[in-house]
């Protein structure tokens, strides 16, 4: 097989997770666990795919899966921040409104075909032998996702809002006390962590498949959350492993293409069967770096 | 401004209104919902929840259909409320309903054509425990290892899917099929069918498990030492080591309970409604029981309830989708809002609104 | 001093239920080192937190040097000159110590310039500290002195200090004192909150004193006695526990060379404990908070497992059972943290009866638990022990901190232990259910029970126990008799110092 086509065709496999599984992270880091990251990517698929047949604009379909994500995952901030239901139970009802959803949205647009992403040909770098097809002539979104990996880091580490956000994730009675507005706080970061995750739905929606079929996420945004403990919080960890996950599902397909003898189904698999023993792994390794306030409920008793 | 405060303790009228105003906040959103597709909302709810109770044409083919979906709702739904309860989230229940049914049925068919009556008790304990051991794989993950339970439970249902693909197109695949996906069909092998007990009511052994597990369910979690240590442990974790409770073993025993129900529910299903093993006979029940087990409030009577009335969104909404043309989907999305509204409205059970006007000091 | 900082003019906050501040009035003065005294509940952090900003008052007005002071959040609040150290909750624990000062900083200056201000201000104060350090690996010494420098490094007006020796050695206690007098000697007021009443009279320039959220009295602390406090305080007098005097049995607990790694990221190994405890005898375990004692009570109830043969109970290795066998041989135990680790928060007192008294009671036949019998036993325990409470079917949550404690632990001494080991018995209970409280451990060790109090509280560890022994870093000193000890030498104790046992040992 061709190396530069593999590692090209991983870069775009990977990109979906890595910017479903980057927004969750920061959402994480603000002490909020939001399961619903399927039920937003689905809907962001959709959402992009609509306005993207709608408007002949693949850009602005990318936008509208944004906006919708981050509507969708608001829905679940209100019922989390101020009607303090549990996190996990809402999070899986996000995920099941948004697959009813998508579904419902996408019925009229089975079987269309979305205005394609153009692949952006970097002068000079594009033009390198080998590493110019290979990392250098992918489209916008790709460079995108590597960038948010970049910027989500530096806002983390260096910025004072990165600082205050880290601080609500890992206490929230302590940031209260000093007077830093929790909920809002995290219903930014719950809204952030949306719109990513919608960005990488439409991602499936627009550039990987592309076309739209009903519940083609398959599990993308559990692999993201997944792919989040294995990263132990740290951005670059979510890209090692966004894009290590790309690999597997790339060299399954490839195998499965090439006809080999190992059954299609055991194939399939694969990458749910390698996600569990990544997450055995990091888990018996013992899991660091937990926000101290994932998942518990804050409210401000007076 | 509006402020929350918490009550003292959880309040008992709020707890049964809940559901109820959850159930009419969904049709009024519903209805809207309709109303922007072109349908005619009132139709459509009456469509949804009165025509197949008693609807004069559609009615009698409808109602048994109620026992039978809301069946393997609630014996699903039953499981995972007693995880739900200890703080342990098993959301992979349709893998382990698909695994069940499964192996329920390849212990079936490795005996076929027997027409012995021990085959079927046989393949309900097959069933069970199948799966009860794909439970146990989150279960020993994560006190082995302490890996999280909701993930790889999920993640063992798209391994699952992928197991019944395989079964249903290669190794369960009816020899007698002309090479189509699918098994035998168990309908037409009386020894192992499970049929309809009694006529019209669509009541079959998966009901009476159902049933059964209601009672078990409730004597347990009401008044059985290890029903009190599940919800110890759910309430306060801290607090039930402190009582001697091992962890360890109510995650055993939860997802434990849990995986045997689904797996139950699934070898009912695939010996009666489906009739045979093909890539697609599970439906989604696994996921809609989470929906059960919440509008029930985790309480086995609630779930009984809240089984019928789920049971009865999946049959109207079929209603609706030959009667008015509404996309199949909707009924997801419905049941969806339901569950998003019982939580929304779950804050008058535990907090107290009030309105207060901001004073300058 | 003369002048008025801040002047406090009828602040009123009602909570559904409760005042908890009733026309509150008093003036802070410049310089000034000002006791605020209470019990709890008393309504003294109501108070701070409307002088912090965090809460607003329903009546009444402050004036910050003579102009309107209403601060609606606590940036506000900072940017006035005012700054507070708090008691719990506020600081970050996987978050490094210049990042938490930042954190409490209105515009903090950039990393390098921060870390290198941290190092100034700890020097010149006598505050050492690593500005680079992760906060959970710090003492609790330590976490105090990032919250101080917080404050100082904003130049503030007023201080405010929420029971601030709570977590302090008596050595370290000093040390503060002479960092507070020196801000004084600066210029800065500070607001003192305790209950400690020594202490205030030591520090404080004067002193108002709170009770049931009004207040009751002011005066100058070195012009009164520590009684004489106390009794505005509390407001009436309450039986002190009566002297022991019983005769000491033979040896019900020998635990030997236990070690447990320590259970979390931020918590305490136990390292090589070792003690005994007779029948009718009271061991008392003192130490700053977060030196091993929730562990401690960990390893001997049972919730941990502790290596074979370290922990012998009535001459069986009890080391490897669990908290159910425990009990059932007769060792109970009462953690510190009421909700949540001693009894389920949003279940009914019959439920938490359950919890611990299950099999000694006799609550639970053929795995079915006796609703009647365990509602009985319920009901025995509120009214033996007077907690006040509309019945047994209230949810534990429901119950004020002093009632829950009296339940939790009347519940264990109802069941008759032949050892009860509790820790922080009394912790934020008011004074007349402390001395209850302390009244029943004295009366349980008269009837040949043994106990082992673990407190922060000395006053309390002196008044009850016949031995003490004091927790440093997870290492537990000898015990010694408490009639031979002084203050200093508790210090010396509680700070480790490990050739005190060696001089005991010689001499």
């Amino acid at each position: 097989m061709d190396p530069v086509l593999l590692v090209a065709s991983i870069m775009v496999s990977a990109t979906p997770i890595l910017l479903a599984a980057l927004g969750e992270m920061v959402v994480e880091k603000a002490g909020v666990l939001n399961l619903g990251v399927e039920g937003m990517m689905i809907t962001g698929a959709v959402m992009g795919f609509a306005v993207a047949v709608g408007s002949g604009s693949p850009l602005l379909g990318f936008a509208g899966a944004a906006l919708a994500g981050a509507v969708l995952s608001l829905s679940f901030g209100l019922l989390t921040q101020y009607l303090l239901s549990n996190q996990v139970a809402t999070g899986l009802g996000l995920t099941l409104v948004g697959l009813g959803l998508s579904a419902l949205i996408g019925s009229s647009f089975e079987g269309l075909r979305a205005p394609s992403l153009p692949k952006l040909d970097l002068p000079l770098l594009g033009d390198l032998p080998v590493l110019g097809p290979m990392l250098f002539r992918h489209d916008i979104m790709v460079y995108v996702s590597l960038a948010l990996v970049g910027a989500v880091w530096a806002f983390l580490k260096f910025t004072r809002a990165g600082l205050i956000l880290r601080a609500v994730g890992e206490n929230h009675d302590s940031a209260h006390a000093l007077g830093y507005r929790v909920v809002h706080v995290r219903l930014a970061a719950i809204a952030f962590g949306g719109a990513c995750a919608g960005l990488g739905g439409a991602y499936v929606s627009l550039v990987r498949v592309p076309q739209w079929t009903e519940g083609m996420t398959a599990g993308a945004g559990w692999i993201a959350l997944a792919i989040v403990v294995f990263a132990s919080w740290r951005a670059f960890g979510v890209l090692l492993g966004a894009y290590l996950f790309g690999g597997v599902s790339v060299l399954q397909l490839n195998l499965q293409a090439a006809g080999t003898t190992v059954p299609v189904e055991l194939l399939s698999m694969s990458p749910y069967l390698i996600t569990i023993i990544v997450l055995v792994i990091i888990s018996a390794r013992g899991v660091h770096g937990a926000p101290g306030s994932l998942g518990r409920p804050f409210h401000a008793a007076a | 401004m509006i402020r929350l405060e918490r009550r003292l303790e959880p309040s008992r009228l709020w707890t049964v209104l809940t559901p109820l105003l959850a159930v009419a906040l969904t049709m009024l959103a519903g209805g809207l919902m309709f109303a922007l597709l072109g349908k005619p909302p009132l139709e459509a709810i009456r469509t949804i929840f009165w025509d197949p109770l008693f609807h004069p044409q559609f009615a009698s083919y409808s109602r048994p259909q109620l026992l039978v979906k809301a069946g393997p709702l609630i014996l699903i739904a039953i499981g995972l409320s007693v995880g739900f309860r200890a703080g342990i989230w098993n959301i992979g229940a349709e893998g382990q309903y698909i695994m069940g049914a499964v192996c329920g049925a390849a212990v079936g068919l490795a005996f076929y054509p027997s027409d012995s009556a021990l085959l079927f008790p046989l393949m309900v304990v097959a069933g069970g425990l199948g799966g009860w051991a794909w439970a146990m794989i989150p279960a020993l993950l994560k006190t082995r290892f302490g890996t999280n339970e909701i993930l790889v439970s999920l993640m063992l249902v798209y391994v699952a899917q992928n197991i019944l693909a395989s079964a249903s197109s290669s190794w369960l695949r009816s020899p007698e099929g002309m090479g189509f996906p699918g098994s035998r069909n168990f309908k037409q092998w009386p020894a192992v069918h499970n049929a309809e007990l009694l006529p019209e009511t669509g009541m079959h052994w998966g009901v009476v498990a159902a049933l059964i597990a209601v009672i078990a369910a409730y004597v347990l979690l009401a008044r059985h030492i290890q029903g009190f240590n599940i919800r110890l442990t759910g309430e306060a974790p801290r607090a039930a080591r402190f009582a001697g409770v091992s962890p360890a073993r109510i995650i055993v025993l939860c997802l434990g309970i849990s995986g045997t129900l689904a797996g139950l529910a699934g070898l009912f299903e695939v010996t009666g409604p489906a009739g045979q093993v093909t890539i697609d006979f599970n439906s989604g029940y696994g996921f809609t029981a989470i929906i059960v087990a919440f509008l029930g409030r985790l309480h086995p009577v609630g779930i009984l309830l809240a089984g019928l009335l789920m049971a009865l969104t999946y049959i109207g909404g079929e209603l609706a989708q030959l009667m008015l043309g509404l996309p199949g989907a909707s009924i997801q999305l419905f049941q969806g809002m339901l569950l998003f509204f019982l939580l929304a409205t779950d804050v008058f059970t535990n907090y107290r609104i009030r309105l207060s006007r901001r004073e300058v000091a | 001093m003369g002048d008025t900082l801040l002047s406090i003019r009828g602040l009123t906050k009602a909570y559904p239920g409760v005042v908890a501040n009733d026309d509150v009035s008093f003036d802070i003065g410049q310089g000034e080192i000002h006791a605020l005294l209470g019990e709890n509940g008393a309504g003294k952090s109501t108070l701070v937190k409307m002088i912090f900003g965090l809460v607003k008052p329903d009546r009444g007005e402050m004036l910050l040097e003579g102009a309107g002071y209403a601060p609606g959040q606590p940036s506000e609040a900072r940017r006035s000159g005012v700054a507070m150290v708090f008691q719990h909750f506020s600081l970050f624990d996987a978050l490094s110590v210049a990042e938490n000062v930042a954190l409490g900083m209105e515009n903090p200056p950039a990393p390098r310039d921060l870390a290198r201000q941290i190092r100034e201000v700890s020097e010149t104060y006598g505050l050492p500290l690593d500005p680079g350090r992760t906060v959970g690996t710090l003492s609790a010494g330590e976490r105090q002195r990032v919250e101080i420098i917080r404050c100082l490094l904003q130049d503030p007006r007023l201080l405010i200090m929420d029971e601030p020796t709570s977590v302090l050695t008596p050595q370290e206690v000093e040390i503060l004192f002479q960092t507070l007098r020196k801000l004084k000697a600066e210029g800065t007021s500070i607001l003192y909150i305790s209950h400690k009443l020594e202490e205030i009279r030591a520090l404080c320039d004067a002193a108002t004193i709170l009770r049931l959220g009004r207040r009751v009295g002011t005066c100058i602390p070195r012009e009164v006695t520590a009684r004489q406090m106390a009794e505005m305080m509390v407001g009436a007098s309450f039986a002190t526990p009566e002297p022991r005097g019983g005769v000491k049995g033979e040896v019900l607990l020998a635990v030997a060379g236990l070690s447990l790694p320590a259970p979390g990221a931020f918590g305490t190994p136990l390292r090589d404990i070792r003690m005994e405890v007779r029948r009718g005898e009271v061991l008392g375990i003192g130490g700053v908070a977060g030196n091993g004692q929730d562990e401690l009570l960990m390893a001997l109830s049972g919730e941990r497992l502790a290596p074979a043969g370290t922990i012998r109970f009535k001459g069986t290795d009890v080391s490897r059972s669990g908290p159910v066998e425990r009990r059932a041989a007769g060792l109970l135990s009462g953690p510190e943290e009421r909700l949540g680790h001693a009894a389920a928060p949003n279940m009914s007192l019959t439920e938490n009866a359950v919890l611990t008294a299950a099999r000694r009671q006799g609550l639970v036949r053929h795995g079915l638990i006796d609703w009647g019998r365990a509602a009985g036993f319920a009901e025995e325990v509120i009214a033996r022990f007077d907690v006040r409470t509309p019945g047994p079917g209230t949810a534990a949550r429901a119950l004020s901190g002093g009632n829950l404690q009296k339940f939790v632990v009347g519940r264990e001494i109802l069941q008759n232990p032949d050892l009860f080991v509790v820790n922080q018995p009394t912790w934020g209970v008011d004074a007349a259910a402390a001395a209850a409280i302390r009244q029943a451990l004295l009366d349980l060790a008269a009837q040949g029970a043994a106990i082992i109090v673990i407190s922060q509280d000395l006053d309390e560890l002196m008044e009850i126990s016949d031995r003490f022994a004091a927790l440093n870093e997870g290492r537990l000193s000898a015990a010694r008799a408490v009639a031979d000890l002084d203050m200093e030498k508790i210090g010396l104790m509680m700070g480790g110092a490990h050739d005190m046992e060696v001089a005991h040992v010689e001499g």
